[in-house]
């Protein structure tokens, strides 16, 4: 686990703007909001992000424009190419290289003014504290559910805010946890939702651009609490629907009876997030279905040699458009209503794009009392990969 | 009382693809019924096997939660609008597929 930090410079408090400063800050100088004020606070404030991907490419670039005098960047990840269509802070150059690095130099290079520290580590309960601790605002641009419970309880522990953002598809929420009189995470969701029930595998994928949305409300919300300018997200969700283009709001109480916050804690100090959340390993949340499987090689040899197989194609509409193996239709949401259209005297094939749908095809079709089923072991990618790489990848 | 039921993005695959359902209703626990009814698919997503709303959902009655007003018994009106809120997590990165 590699831990990459900057030397810690102990900071002195900043108490005047260079001449080259208040060119650059001059469209922030120029109103009584901000002012040489303002601006001396956004230059004394230091700002953690955690996760500089699709909300912490806005967040970066934001929070560094605005002359943010100390940003922290924490993340374990690299560059991948699919990061490209919403996480802007990279360039086609910076895949492969840790995402700390890359962001870190593309900060830089657009305000060489702030200090970039970069922690490409994972955040977990044993480094969390001592991490948050020298910076005063939090700001949560993870992806995960016990990531999420773990920089609540951290930021409570420790009084710091925390500028919450998360998306889902083409809809995010905002607000801010964290503040002496507003609620926290735990207050609005007491608990975790167990691994496989907040259905993720037919509902992935993101429209780029929202992440962008979110995470410029993050940073937005984060300056304000800085200069102390306007009203915050406290005890206000945010929530926005990219497709609808609309904005709602609803209200965010705190619980009296919260663990957490609330007035009789009961949690003292960061436990195993992991454990809360069900989630066990460093995988992504899914029950480990186990059924019978076919691998692309052993299937291909088999369709080859003239075996009467049924392609049961579990994906959605649009992912069939993209590639397909000429399998039959039936969106995994749709299964039970559309069970009869199988045979089950046929020796069935399953498969989705990864294999994880498709298991839970199999698991399904199994219990209704299909004998002769199979998974496509890593489904579309794999027969990619395995089998035929004209068929595209996604 | 005609209520509006708001459906959120990752229930809506259980849900015809709908976005919002509208039912008659005198309380937020009618209008999650008629909901649960018509797709019944979406009652293990909300309810626990023995029949409470699952702690990760929340949900509004317009702009309130339902659980500093009185719960599933909260007297609705025409024109309400009643919004279910799962935990979403998305942020980094999207959960593989």
């Amino acid at each position: 686990m590699a831990t990459t930090t900057q030397p810690q410079t102990v900071a002195k408090s900043s108490t005047s703007l260079s001449n080259e400063e208040i060119l650059r800050y001059s469209r922030h100088l120029i109103m009584p909001e901000v002012g040489m004020e303002g601006q001396l606070k956004l230059k004394n404030a230091k700002v953690l992000l955690i996760g500089t991907g699709g909300l912490g490419a806005p967040l970066g670039l934001y929070l560094a424009a605005a002359g943010v005098g100390r940003l922290g960047l924490v993340d374990f990840d690299v560059v991948d190419f699919t990061n490209l269509q919403r996480q802007v802070t990279f360039g086609s150059d910076d895949v492969g290289k840790p995402k700390t690095e890359a962001a870190r130099a593309r900060l830089s290079n657009l305000n060489p003014d702030i200090q970039v520290d970069t922690f490409e580590t994972k955040l977990s309960s044993e480094n969390a504290l001592a991490l948050f601790k020298d910076f005063d605002v939090i700001v949560d641009g993870t992806d995960n559910f016990p990531t999420r419970y773990l920089v609540n309880d951290a930021c409570i522990l420790l009084g710091k805010p925390n500028v919450y953002g998360s998306i889902f598809r083409f809809e995010g929420q905002a607000t801010v946890f964290g503040m002496p009189e507003g609620p926290c995470y735990r207050c609005l969701y007491p608990e975790p939702p167990p691994p496989g029930l907040v259905p993720s595998c037919a509902e992935g994928g993101v429209l780029g651009v929202l992440p962008g949305i979110v995470g410029s409300i993050q940073a937005m919300e984060t300056i304000k609490l800085i200069l102390g300018r306007g009203e915050n997200l406290v005890g206000r969700l945010l929530l926005f629907d990219a497709l609808a283009m609309k904005f709602r709001e609803l209200k965010l109480r705190k619980n009296p009876n919260c663990p957490m916050c609330g007035e009789h804690r009961t949690i003292n100090k960061l436990i195993d997030y992991y454990e809360f959340c069900g989630v066990r390993g460093e995988e992504a949340p899914g029950p480990d279905v186990q059924v019978p499987e076919i691998t692309p090689r052993d299937l291909k040899s088999r369709l080859d040699r003239g075996d009467d197989l049924f392609i049961l194609d579990v994906r959605e509409p649009h992912e069939f458009q993209i590639c397909n193996l000429n399998g039959h239709l039936i969106p995994l949401g749709e299964l039970p209503r559309r069970v009869h259209e199988l045979d089950s005297s046929r020796e069935i094939v399953a498969h989705c794009r990864s294999g994880k749908r498709s298991a839970e095809a199999v698991d399904f079709l199994r219990k209704a009392g299909f004998r002769k089923i199979l998974n496509l072991k890593g489904g579309v990618l794999a027969w990619s990969d395995e089998v035929d790489p004209s068929v595209p990848k996604y | 009382m005609s209520v509006k039921v708001m459906i959120p993005t990752p229930l809506r695959v259980y849900a015809g693809k709908r976005d919002f359902a509208e039912f008659s209703a005198a309380t937020v626990g009618e209008a999650l019924g008629g909901l649960t009814t018509q797709y019944a698919e979406l009652r293990k997503h909300l309810y626990t096997e023995d029949g409470n709303l699952r702690a990760f959902v929340n949900v509004y009655l317009n702009d309130e939660d339902i659980r500093y007003l009185a719960k599933e018994n909260t007297p609705t009106k025409d024109g309400d609008t009643i919004s279910i809120i799962p935990s979403i997590a998305g942020g980094a990165s999207q959960n593989a597929i």
